[in-house]
């Protein structure tokens, strides 16, 4: 497998600039000449189909929701990064750059951070010009906040729905453009598998979610913009149709995975409710701002929260952390969450939850002033809950909400297979073993709009591949082998439902492979998970029939890549015999409970390629190497 | 209190089952047990679901995603009302502690002509997509931009355009309407769009093209019910409507651009 990064040569600052020149151009009566598969209509490839199709290219773009306006990234709420500095607070490109490779704990690759950093500046002039109607100061400038892991200022949010805003501008953009023809949409379709004709990513295969109809679709290039699998744990914040089978089919057709296990667990959402819980709900990380995380300083204390005086309750993050406080970042925040209640200070019905408390904030701020800045938050927890945290500090629980880890891409955003292309969330991407709070808005768009409509037209311009269609016996395999799995799916006739298989795995999951991971369990879950699988294809009922709209059958395919997936989670969080950032193995741990590096055997991308069924993957490295952020453990104290 | 102590509830559900797009469809009667008053709506319709698939039946299909409020997916008329009883909240987000043991819910899936049901209480909306992509953008193409702090927005238009710009696309306010009109649904884009200075340019041709599209699509007209406004799960100001008005008489009768 080749892991080339071909990273650009010269100095870090002038590395896409250099690059820029250097790749091959497309010339503009050719473009059209050439059509671009995008999957995904979320932030990433909803800005990277608009843009492609204001270039020229003919665009076929693809989502599984009604609408592409319905993606995943409509549910962000707190904000987007940008090294703008409109504070004057110190902020920069290099700042910036800085804080996400530390915040990532070093296992993310220099040069593509620090591009990242460099576009976050346009992507917000970008979003304003679309009328994104972005928080303003009474001045009339752009307003910012602080998020986690940052000391300064370089937050842009729109209420508490910046996903929602960042996405509708997008959603607009390709509607243009759809209008305009240039690109033609296929919603409610899914993508089933990635056609690789000579080497090279020809075109996918897709299910009609209406009619079941399976087809072909060929093109010159194909982009994965189809977000993380943070549902492999069944419970997260994820929307509920968020899924792993594109880039798993990709990995299976010879994408290399890289950092499978790299997950994050936010630390501020509702906790779980019952047995019938089908998603868990973010309290966004910006109410870290103002709110207090506390529990009762003595174990097993039933009294209320307004009960326990002052003075028998541990801030424990200001406690242990005096210089971030309650702004430590996410994997800091979950884990001292969890020590809290693994010591059994917890509090509510499930003693799995802690305080966070805006009593003071609305002391200093007043009723109102909280309500302007997180009103609508405040709502969505009442609504949730039953209870006012006006009144009554709300209480929250970590849960996994973001995955890290993805298909492996080089500096151009190119998989392992020439002409398949990864961005947002779904590629492995910028953030190393933990993401900064506010950064995956701002990868998402970077990579729509200013990165891979640049990349992908060198690649387009050089690779030279001749024509295919959809006739191309390739297609019609892949289509016999969709058609198979889905009547494998439908002529099991058991009697279990498959959310019962997908819950069964998600607590696997979340036990052995969440939070907190070591050895002996992870070897457990590398047992177990294969057994549900089994069990799966045996006992699992999908009711109806294939040439239909059928929600179960969608529902299993994505289960059953999900139980081979986990599997290869846990074999990396295993393999990687380390802690750093979001993944914790307790045998690697300070005394004060950080997480250990081990940069002398891990600090690199671990990158998975595929070796047939019932074959173990064989492991690749990409070295990493760190020239301008050195080397040094993560101190938030 | 996240009460798991509280007492569970019985319900009677009438659902409105549909094959497919052609077939006739006619509400069936179920009968649900142990219902927690912390599940979500959606959840009790999961373990109905539940219950039905691992007995050989056929399980209910909606649209649902987020289940947050904000993806505008979800859509059930409930008990005659888009969404349900709560003001300013999705199905997503309707917990069952608003109803009590023994209640008898009718669920329907958005009933207007331009929303097409797929199967159950899936309904297509693509033709809000086609009003969309009729004009609701602003023609900016990528990188053609100056910085973001060169124009000046006064706080409160950002925070009116902010107002309409929450909009959810659910159709909702259609399925409300007894004229099955788009019209919050445009003017929310109209409006959003006209109070910031990027919309200023195509003003006029915007709000002919999402109007001519809206009407294309066979959505009805306003005769000012109100219905909508009240059933949004945004609250998405009726004035959306009358600024909607305003803009597309300023762009035919008085002819600006
Ligand atoms: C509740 C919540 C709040 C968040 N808040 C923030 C925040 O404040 N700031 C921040 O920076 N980040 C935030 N994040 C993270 C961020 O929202 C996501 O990482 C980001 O939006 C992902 O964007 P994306 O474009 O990569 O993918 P997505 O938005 O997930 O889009 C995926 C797209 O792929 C399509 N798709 C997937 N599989 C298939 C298939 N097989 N066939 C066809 N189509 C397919 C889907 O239809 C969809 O269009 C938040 C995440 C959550 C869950
Ligand atoms: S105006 Fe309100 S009801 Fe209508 S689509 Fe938008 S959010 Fe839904
Ligand atoms: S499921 Fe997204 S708004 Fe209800």
């Amino acid at each position: 497998m080749d892991l080339n990064a071909r990273i650009p040569e010269g100095p870090i600052a002038e590395k896409w600039d250099r690059h820029r020149f250097e790749m091959k151009l497309v010339n503009p009566a050719n473009k059209r000449k050439f059509t671009v598969i995008v999957v995904g209509t979320g932030l990433a490839g909803g800005a990277a189909a608009a843009t492609l199709a204001e270039l020229g290219y003919h665009v076929d773009c693809f989502c599984f929701q009604d609408s592409p306006r319905r993606a995943h990234s409509i549910a962000a709420q707190g904000g987007i990064n940008a090294a703008k500095n409109y504070q004057n607070d110190g902020d920069s490109i290099y700042r910036l750059f800085y804080d996400t490779v530390k915040g990532g704990d070093f296992r993310a690759r220099e040069a593509n951070v620090y591009r990242l950093a460099q576009v976050s500046v346009n992507i917000i002039d970008q979003c304003v010009a679309q009328g994104v109607p972005f928080a303003r100061e009474y001045g009339g400038t752009l307003s910012n906040r602080s998020f986690g892991g940052a000391q300064v200022s370089r937050t842009f949010y729109a209420r508490g729905q910046t996903g929602q805003q960042l996405l509708l501008g997008a959603y607009q953009a390709l509607e243009r453009q759809i209008g305009l023809g240039t690109v033609k949409m296929y919603p409610r379709t899914e993508m089933l598998d990635l056609v690789v004709i000579n080497g090279h990513a020809r075109g996918i295969v897709v299910r009609d979610l209406l009619t079941g109809e399976v087809r072909a679709h060929a093109a010159d290039a194909v982009v994965l913009a189809t977000g993380g699998y943070g549902n492999v744990f069944y419970l997260s914040t994820n929307a509920k149709g968020s899924n792993v089978t594109a880039t798993y089919r990709a990995y299976k057709r010879g994408a290399g995975f890289a950092n499978p296990c790299f997950t994050q667990i936010h630390p501020t959402c509702i906790p779980v409710s019952g047995h019938y819980q089908s998603k868990l709900t973010l309290m966004s990380e910006s109410l870290r701002n103002d709110g207090r995380v506390w529990v009762p300083k003595q174990k097993g204390d039933a009294r209320r929260p307004q009960d326990i005086p002052e003075d028998e309750r541990d801030y424990y993050l200001e406690r242990r952390y005096p210089s971030f406080g309650n702004l430590v970042p996410r994997d800091v925040a979950s884990r001292a969450a969890k020590q809290a209640c693994d010591e059994g200070r917890g509090v509510g019905p499930s003693k799995m939850a802690v305080y966070l408390d805006f009593a003071d904030a609305i002391k200093r701020l007043t009723q109102k002033g909280v309500a302007d800045r997180y009103g609508n938050l405040f709502e969505m927890y009442e609504r949730i809950t039953g209870e006012n945290p006006y009144a009554t500090p709300m209480r929250i629980y970590p849960a996994v909400h973001y995955t890290m880890g993805g298909l492996w891409v080089d500096y151009n955003l190119m998989s392992t297979v020439p002409g398949l292309h990864v961005i947002g969330e779904a590629n492995f991407s910028d953030h190393g073993a933990n993401r900064l709070g506010a950064s995956a808005l701002m990868q998402g768009l970077a990579d729509g709009y200013f990165i891979l409509p640049y990349t992908i037209g060198n690649y387009l311009a050089t690779a030279k591949q001749p024509k295919v269609s959809a006739d191309h016996p390739e297609f019609k395999r892949s289509i016999a082998e969709v058609n198979a799995q889905t009547s494998r799916l439908l002529s099991i006739n058991g009697k279990h439902s498959v959310d019962e298989f997908h819950r069964e795995l998600g607590l696997v999951m979340w036990d052995h492979c969440g939070m907190a991971r070591n050895e002996a369990g992870l070897k457990k879950a590398l047992g177990l998970i294969p057994e549900i699988r089994e069990r799966f294809w045996k006992e699992v009922r999908v009711p109806g029939v294939g040439a239909e709209f059928n929600q179960n059958l969608e529902k299993a395919g994505r289960v059953a890549d999900f139980l081979e997936f986990g599997e290869l989670m846990c074999l990396d969080a295993l393999t990687r015999d380390e802690s750093c950032g979001g993944h914790f193995r307790e045998e690697h741990q300070m005394d004060d409970g950080e997480a250990k590096r081990d940069d002398e055997r891990f600090a690199h991308a671990a990158v998975w390629e595929y070796k047939g069924p019932g074959q173990a993957p064989a492991l690749h490295k990409e070295q990493l190497e760190f020239e301008h952020v050195h080397l040094a453990t993560r101190v938030y104290t | 209190m996240s009460g798991s102590s509280a007492a569970t509830m019985k319900l009677t559900l009438r659902i409105w089952r549909q094959k497919d797009g052609k077939a006739a469809g006619k509400l069936e009667t179920y009968k649900l047990d142990a219902v927690s008053p912390d599940m979500s709506f959606l959840e009790m319709l999961d373990v109905l679901n539940e219950q039905l698939t691992k007995s050989g039946g056929d399980p209910v299909s909606f649209d649902h995603d987020c289940r947050e409020g904000i993806c505008g997916a979800c859509s059930m008329v409930i008990n005659g009302r888009p969404h349900g009883p709560r003001k300013a909240t999705t199905t997503c987000q309707l917990h069952m502690r608003s109803f009590k043991d023994g209640d008898t819910i009718t669920i329907e899936p958005w009933r207007a002509a331009p929303f097409p049901v797929i199967k159950d209480l899936s309904v297509s909306r693509s033709s809000f997509d086609r009003i969309i992509a009729a004009g609701g953008f602003v023609s900016i193409n990528t990188g053609s931009t100056v910085d973001g702090n060169a124009t000046p927005i006064g706080k409160t238009d950002a925070d009116e355009a902010m107002d309409y710009a929450q909009c959810i696309g659910c159709g909702a306010c259609v399925a409300a309407c007894p004229n099955a009109a788009a019209m919050l649904f445009t003017g929310a884009k109209v409006a959003h769009l006209v109070k910031l200075p990027q919309g200023q340019v195509e003003r006029s041709g915007r709000v002919r093209n999402m109007v001519a599209q809206m009407d294309l699509e066979g959505f009805g007209s306003c005769t000012n019910h109100g219905e909508c406004s009240e059933a949004c799960p945004k609250e998405i100001p009726f004035d959306a409507i009358v600024m909607l008005n305003r803009e597309y008489m300023r762009a035919t009768v008085a002819g600006k651009e």
